[in-house]
């Protein structure tokens, strides 16, 4: 970073002048927390005993066999919750706690932040609110039902296209009015500054851990690495503990929803220009007259017209390769995996893992991929049940 | 016009906020003629955007539906320029930013100076992220405008003091546009401003009419109304009706700050 929240030119804090105070207060918090040991030791046992850290490194014998190189799943669907986005709520309630709040709001598109936050808010005994998209709770009904067990309020969001963008925008509004009583638990490496930072650093976790397990097992570090990118959360928390490694080649996968020439995609990256949304300047879908392009995925998740100001700085720098496959390709990669290995992985992740497929002929079988499988695809039944299942075995 | 410190120069200032293209432009050029007629000093016309971050529903609507009719800036712009060849109080553009940067930043503050606007607001981009824009502007003739909020830092609020042009809009409550309550403290908050800006001082947000405006009127320079208009003009079912409507308010409004 160079100026106070940029990467390079990306970042910063387009905000109200009100949220001002609680940016500056959670900056200084955050800046704390990062050396205070008492912290990190809390987060770390809170990590391994609550939420079932270290995740495993799993060999996929069967998919490497498939696709002709050496295929590792970085297992953060094993979290508890179901996810990597736990790493960061678990991370971010800790800060709400030392911040004196009572009460987190969040936002979410496929229901799996939202979880991680109503986890976290119960654990902690504090009040949640979530907001959500009318289409994503369609959508993704069973992740509706668990927050609302573990006691939070969803909030249905009925303006745009119904998606996350839109659940962001008033959980935004939200914070604005209630500033000096909630902490807004953001999802991503989105927003404005500290949190594409500090949502790095809690979700930096996944590569550390990678890096660590695959010395273990390999004795060398990966070849490539490959994650999907909505926001970029899962992306940037196992890319960032490889990017001084050279050797090691990353590919953020984008969603490529029907195709990127039909115009109902979410590849922000290599589709977008350069904008400002939620309070940073990065990669934007936007028409020519700067108005923010409704986007499109099957997954939830990725449903995002914006990105994380880091991974536009990697972009541009070409540390970062990133690319983008459809819907179909997703689903198909989502069958494969479940068939293959007895793992339903999420729609989200299934991006990553179709890519890998994309590339299988140009990797060598002693070409080590990891995959990070930042969640599982229980939650995306109804979404790939009429692609995957035929007629007569509709439930 | 484009003198903005004559708005303040006899009793509050009433300024009243139209969303460009809410239900059409040709329709906003007769609401802000009417509006100063009845008594409006100056006039914000709002530049629609899909994401308006500082916006409760009612603004967030009215921009919606600009939207949905073709307003686009560049046609925002040219309306002002319209408007300002008719109306002697100055007019004031306020929207976010990413409109403003895929417009560029300097055919946007060149295009505003030629169009004879007074100033700009962008709620969405504080001083610490506004020096390109802020630049461009002041280099052509057209001010800048910086918000300040209740809950804001004395070593910001000092700093804002210092690069302030033209007036200061405090936002009169924690939250967005539109919402019902005033911050508690208002009294004490605008003496912190007064204390650290020499500019005057224009209050909006939740200003839902006349009575309100009554009630803050002594305490600032000047008054900004937004989502009673769109709601009074909206609610009329647009057209010469709204028109119509919005300016009763606004004579309604004169009247009470007198």
């Amino acid at each position: 970073m160079n100026k106070k929240g940029y990467f390079g030119p990306y970042g910063g804090r387009y905000v109200p002048e009100t949220l001002f105070p609680a940016l500056e207060e959670l900056d200084r918090v955050y800046q704390e927390v990062r050396t205070d040991g008492d912290f990190q030791e809390e987060l770390k046992v809170l990590l391994n005993k609550y939420s079932g850290r270290p995740t495993p490194l799993y060999y996929a014998e069967r998919l490497s066999d498939a696709l002709g190189a050496k295929i590792y799943l970085k297992r953060e669907d094993l979290n508890h919750t179901g996810a990597h986005k736990i790493n960061n709520a678990l991370g971010q309630a800790l800060i709400a706690r030392r911040l004196g709040k009572k009460r987190i709001i969040a936002e979410t598109g496929a229901g799996q932040h939202g979880v991680a936050s109503a986890t976290a808010a119960a654990r902690f005994g504090m009040e949640c609110t979530v907001f959500m998209g009318e289409l994503d709770i369609e959508r993704q009904r069973m992740n509706v039902d668990r927050m609302r067990l573990l006691g939070a309020e969803v909030v249905p969001v009925s303006s745009g296209n119904k998606t996350l963008k839109d659940a962001t925008n008033e959980a935004i509004r939200h914070w604005v009015a209630h500033v000096e009583g909630c902490h807004y638990i953001i999802g991503s490496v989105v927003g404005p500054h500290p949190y594409p930072s500090m949502v790095r650093d809690f979700q930096r976790i996944i590569g550390d851990e990678t890096k660590e397990q695959i010395m273990a097992d390999e004795g060398r570090l990966p070849d490539v690495v490959v994650a999907c990118v909505g926001g970029g959360s899962n992306a940037m928390g196992i890319f960032y503990p490889f990017v001084e490694d050279k050797s090691v080649r990353m590919i953020g996968v984008e969603a490529a929803g029907h195709g990127v020439e039909t115009g109902e995609h979410a590849v922000t990256l290599s589709e977008g220009r350069v904008g400002v949304l939620h309070g940073s300047r990065s990669y934007l879908l936007q028409t020519d007259d700067g108005q923010v392009i409704e986007p499109y995925s099957l997954s939830a998740g990725l449903d995002y017209p914006g990105v994380g100001p880091q991974h536009s700085f990697f972009k541009d720098s070409g540390r970062v390769e990133y690319v983008s496959v459809t819907d179909d390709q997703a689903v198909a990669a989502y069958g494969e995996l479940c068939f293959l290995e007895g793992i339903i992985p999420a729609l989200e992740s299934s991006h990553a893992l179709a890519q890998v497929s994309v590339m299988a002929p140009e990797l060598d079988e002693n070409t080590i991929v990891v995959v990070n499988l930042s969640g599982r695809g229980d939650k995306d039944m109804d979404s790939v049940r009429p692609f995957l299942l035929k007629e007569d075995d509709r439930i | 016009m484009r003198d903005l410190k004559v708005i303040f120069d006899g009793g509050t200032a009433l300024i009243p906020f139209v969303m460009a293209g809410d239900p059409d432009l040709e329709t906003t050029v007769s609401l802000v003629e009417a509006m100063v007629e009845a008594g409006a000093d100056a006039v914000e016309l709002g530049m629609p955007f899909s994401d308006p971050l500082a916006d409760g529903p009612v603004i967030q609507e009215a921009g919606q539906r600009a939207l949905a009719c073709g307003t686009t800036l560049e046609s925002v712009v040219k309306t002002a320029g319209e408007i300002a060849g008719k109306v002697a109080v100055p007019i004031i553009l306020m929207g976010y930013f990413n409109p403003i940067m895929s417009y560029g930043v300097d055919r946007f503050a060149s295009d505003l100076a030629d169009a004879g606007v007074a100033a700009v607001i962008v709620p969405d981009l504080p001083f610490d992220e506004g020096d390109e824009l802020h630049q461009a502007l002041k280099s052509r003739g057209v001010t800048p405008i910086l918000m300040v909020s209740p809950n804001i830092a004395d070593d910001r609020l000092a700093e804002i003091g210092r690069r302030a042009e033209g007036f200061i809009y405090c936002v009169s409550l924690l939250g967005v546009t539109g919402q019902g309550s005033l911050h508690e403290g208002m009294a004490s908050y605008i003496e912190r401003v007064r204390r650290n800006v020499s500019v005057p001082l224009a209050l909006g947000f939740g200003i839902d009419g006349p009575e309100r405006a009554a009630q803050v009127a002594p305490l600032v320079d000047g008054v900004v109304v937004g989502s009673a208009v769109v709601k009074a003009v909206h609610g009329s079912g647009g057209g010469p009706k709204g028109v119509a409507c919005g300016a009763k308010l606004i004579g309604e409004i004169a009247s009470a700050i007198g």
